[in-house]
């Protein structure tokens, strides 16, 4: 890949937890354009990669460039801002918040709110609040969550708060969207619904996702290219092809039901 | 939720504080009838009143940071006294005209709630109410002792009258309006704040700080600005506390009252700024009552001991807010929703 189509390069990372080697020497590229899933048993890392990439880990070495920007060690929030959004593998919500406001909140990066022009409700805040608001409607009619848009989400079925998540990080317009586990504990149904939406996300908005799932089937079928990570080592990476067959891969996940 | 037949054709509609055509001749009758008052009510009752504005504006206050943000304070108070004084000393020291010296004194008031705020970047729940249940110790001390030939120390600081022209606001009636306009223009921009962009940002720290961070929220930010706000409102509260009562002391408020205003939040209900208005209508409503009844008691039956009557009071205080934790934690405002839910859905609920 040439430096142009790359929208990540993680370089070399490691990252430990006192005696946990949770991640030594990965290194990987994310192109502008494709779907990278990101697989392993449980353990390998992937979470931590994740949470290295959104800057709630900082890696004892190595780095990480966003848009060839170096973006190591940045707190999450600004990484957040400038445009890499990410889904919790353990649905992190603001449990007492409506669907709405949920997606509503995620849009504070294109806001910018100054505490003057919040305090009074009048005229310009109220047709700001309208515009964003039409973006979130937006999400909301894409990912079918009309019927749950004024319920607080703390109340909602599992399946439908892993949908709000995603929908979260959408508001945020992102230009990189790192999924954790999208799948994670959903029905066939709802894995082939979300399958849909990932799909529908890259074709319509174009940017780059990184697929972290522990699903075969939903991986060989959505992702471009699959890099695979065990006991915090990358071990393979290629297309879905190449991966079916690789050895090693076959030998880390040797009786890991699915593979 | 909204009465039957009534939709929201569009977001616009969806989105405004006021959304029906009832709910503006609501408001407005409600605020005529406000403003009204002194027309129907004794000096005794508007006296009342007055001190119940303030407490309403240092609740305010409070919801914002406790009830929306979720960063608890246990130093309320302390902000208010130093509201008070920051107030009193620009009035009397440098001679400035009330009217400048109140959002001075809510400003500086902020400034130092911002600073106790800072500790909020490491520590959470209750290491940092110890951290503003300090503030509740420290701030009354140092007017105490420190520089008492400009606060007047222990002996406390006589307050100026304000002006407005040439009339001397100096009763209960002229200083029901100052003290009411505030809690109006006060509430409107606590309603517009938690309606908008940072409320959003403050119930998203409060309920995930976590997710927070991660959707582009700077929690620390957001933590200090919530202190700011919840300090201004105890400033403002403070100055017009001082300009009421003409005179302050150290001791004015104290621990006791910082967690009155916790409980008259709680009592409203969290995370709603109609329950700010309400909790502490109830509360000081039934504190009155009880103290009539206690007076009535010890006048009826002489014989009694003294201290019986003012015993019952604080012993029938203290089971009726137990009673409301446990049997409507959500707090007054929760309930009222619930009626209007109701009566606006019958006959059919869908
Ligand atoms: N905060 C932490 N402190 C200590 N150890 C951690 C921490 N986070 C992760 N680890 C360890 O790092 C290793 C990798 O964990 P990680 O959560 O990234 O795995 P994973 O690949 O996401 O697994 P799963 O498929 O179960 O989600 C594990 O051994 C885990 O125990
Ligand atoms: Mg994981």
């Amino acid at each position: 890949m040439s430096a142009g189509d790359v929208r990540l390069r993680v370089q070399k990372v490691c990252l430990s937890f006192g005696g946990v080697q949770a991640l030594s020497d990965v290194s990987f590229e994310v192109g502008t354009s494709e779907i990278l899933a990101i697989i392993g048993p449980n353990g390998a890392g992937k979470t931590c990669l994740v949470n290295s990439i959104s800057g709630f880990y900082t890696p004892q070495q190595g780095d990480i460039y966003y848009k060839n920007h170096e973006i190591t060690g940045l707190a999450p929030y600004k990484i957040a801002s400038r445009g890499i959004a990410r889904t919790f593998q353990n649905i992190q919500l603001y449990s007492g918040m409506t669907t709405v406001d949920n997606l509503m909140a995620a849009r504070h990066i294109h806001i910018k709110p100054s505490l003057l022009s919040s305090a009074v409700y009048f005229g310009p805040a109220h047709r700001r609040e309208i515009q964003h608001r039409k973006v979130v409607e937006d999400i909301i009619d894409f990912l079918e969550l009309e019927s749950i848009r004024k319920k607080v989400v703390g109340m909602l079925p599992y399946g439908q708060r892993k949908k709000v998540d995603l929908g979260r990080a959408l508001a945020l317009e992102p230009e990189l969207l790192l999924l954790d586990e999208p799948m994670a504990g959903m029905n066939y149904e709802e894995k082939e619904d979300m399958a849909r939406y990932i799909l529908d996300i890259f074709d319509l908005r174009k940017i780059p996702i990184v697929l972290i799932e522990h699903d075969m089937g939903v991986v060989m079928d959505i992702s471009d290219r699959v890099a695979v990570l065990d006991f915090g080592r990358k071990i393979a990476e290629g297309t879905p092809e190449e991966i079916k067959v690789n050895q090693s891969v076959i030998s880390a996940y040797l009786g890991d039901a699915g593979f | 939720m909204q009465p039957c037949g009534t939709f929201n054709v569009d977001y616009a509609r969806d989105m405004a504080i006021l959304r029906t055509r009832t709910q503006w001749v609501l408001t407005i009758g409600g605020l005529v009838l406000l403003f009204t008052l002194p027309l129907y009510l004794s000096d005794h009752l508007l006296g009342m009143i007055n001190m119940l504005g303030i407490m309403i504006v240092a609740v305010l206050g409070l919801m914002i940071l406790t009830g929306y943000a979720g960063q608890i304070n246990l130093g309320q108070a302390a902000f208010v006294t130093v509201g008070a004084y920051a107030s009193a000393l620009m009035t009397t020291r440098l001679g400035m005209p009330f009217w400048i010296a109140m959002p001075l004194a809510g400003l500086s008031t902020g400034l130092v709630g911002f600073i106790f705020g800072l500790p909020s970047l490491r520590v959470k729940g209750f290491y940092l109410a110890m951290t503003t249940l300090a503030a509740q110790f420290i701030i009354p001390t140092l007017i105490a002792h420190v520089r008492t030939d400009i606060t007047g120390g222990g002996r406390g600081l006589t307050v100026p009258t304000p002006h407005l022209g040439d009339i001397v606001l100096n009763s209960q009636t002229a200083m029901f309006f100052v003290i009411v306009t505030v809690v109006v223009l006060l509430t409107f921009i606590a309603k517009s704040l938690v309606r908008g962009p940072i409320g959003r940002a403050f119930v998203a720290i409060r309920d995930n700080d976590l997710a927070a961070e991660a959707m582009g929220i700077n929690v620390f930010r957001y933590k200090l600005l919530a202190f700011f706000v919840c300090s201004f409102y105890a400033g403002i509260a403070g100055s017009l506390y001082a300009h009421w009562m003409r005179f302050i002391n150290y001791d004015i408020l104290t621990i006791m009252d910082s967690i009155w205003y916790l409980g008259m939040m709680i009592i409203g209900g969290m995370g709603s700024i109609t329950g700010a208005i309400v909790g502490p209508i109830f509360v000081y409503a039934l504190d009155q009552g009880l103290t009539w009844g206690a007076n009535q008691m010890g006048g009826t039956f002489a014989t009694l001991p003294a201290t019986l009557p003012a015993a019952i009071h604080v012993m029938v205080f203290g089971i009726v807010i137990l009673l409301f934790l446990a049997f409507e934690p959500r707090g007054l405002n929760h309930r009222w929703e619930v009626f209007k839910a109701a009566y606006r859905l019958t006959p059919f609920s869908y």
